[in-house]
């Protein structure tokens, strides 16, 4: 079972240092525009897996680790920062 | 907007049963920079044994509002849930962060219509948006579908229906799945699906900000139902709880 993007606001906060859930990301594999707070999260104690809505592709994959946080971002061509996906 | 997200220690000044299950917790956070209605925080427990559990929790209070609430459903063997319903008590301190997560946010400026749907304690960001609406006297309009297993699960249940007799634009449903006994009048028992979607929101022609807070299958079902009648994807937020798949 997954929950959303907006979940992992908190990791994503420590990773980033901003509040990344209005942020845009394009997916590698179907090219699809999502919110991070829009992704599909998996998660656990480690970490948390972001997926595209779309395609199910892993996105952006945040390990915690000893000395840190792992970030692997393979799955995304660019993350922007976006205004609240509110109205358009 | 601040680089970092500091863990904030607050104190627990009121804690209410809400129904059998949603205990409501009030705290006070020294410090505490404002949030937006939908926002949560993450909250921390440390066992002695260094042993960590982190759990994230709707803020039920507006940003007009003194103070944080949160409403905290009991697990059966949930973890964190058990001790936060169980053992809290008045001057206990937590660790939490927050306010986080700006996407599953509104403000009265950003306008409406508003179609809330909610699954269970999935109503406590709509209580901080609806709460915010009636702070700031706003008439945009806001229906909220609420589905709940029993009558005595509804959660804010005076609060929503004081709120909703205002008739200032608010309309309030409530779906109930599992009730054996019969039920008062406009209250439905029933899953939510096409034709309640259609009854009680706003129709997709009218363009509403679509918002749908609860478990992972309900969410799933009810966005889906929402698409297939007609409102656009991209324009239906979701919030989904629950466990997740690894180990929590």
């Amino acid at each position: 079972m997954n929950l959303d993007g907006n979940a992992a606001a908190g990791v994503l906060r420590e990773v980033f240092t901003e509040e990344m859930t209005t942020s845009e990301c394009r997916c590698e594999s179907c090219h699809r525009l999502s919110a991070l707070g829009q992704l599909l999260m998996y998660g656990g104690a480690m970490g948390v897996v972001l997926r595209c809505p779309s395609c199910t592709a892993i996105v952006l994959r945040v390990t915690s680790a000893r000395r840190g946080w792992f970030v692997e971002m393979r799955g995304v061509i660019h993350v922007t920062q976006a205004g609240p996906v509110a109205d358009s | 907007m601040a680089s970092s997200i500091p863990w904030r220690t607050g104190e627990v000044k009121e804690v209410v049963w809400e129904t059998p299950r949603v205990k409501s917790i009030m705290l006070a956070v020294p410090g505490w920079p404002g949030h937006l209605a939908g926002q949560h925080v993450d909250l921390r427990l440390t066992a002695e044994n260094g042993y960590q559990a982190q759990r994230s929790y709707s803020l039920a209070t507006p940003p007009e509002q003194q103070g944080i609430a949160l409403a905290v459903e009991r697990l059966r063997d949930g973890e964190v849930s058990t001790f936060l319903t169980d053992e809290l008590r008045p001057g206990d301190q937590l660790e939490l962060r927050g306010p986080l997560g700006g996407y599953f946010t509104w403000e009265v400026k950003q306008g409406g219509p508003l179609a809330l749907v909610s699954g269970g304690s999935g109503v406590v960001p709509f209580m901080a948006m609806i709460r915010h609406r009636a702070a700031r006297a706003s008439d945009v309009p806001v229906d909220l579908l609420c589905s709940w297993r029993t009558l005595e699960d509804i959660i804010f249940r005076d609060e929503l229906a004081r709120l909703a007799e205002r008739t200032d634009g608010f309309r309030l449903s409530h779906a109930i799945t599992r009730s054996a006994s019969p039920l008062p009048p406009g209250v439905y028992g029933r899953r939510i699906d096409r034709a309640m979607l259609l009854e009680s929101l706003p129709r997709p022609e009218a363009k509403p900000l679509v918002y749908v807070c609860g478990p992972t299958p309900m969410v799933e079902s009810v966005a889906n139902l929402l698409v297939s009648v007609g409102h656009p994807p991209e324009r239906v937020k979701t919030e989904r709880f629950g466990a997740t798949g690894g180990a929590s």
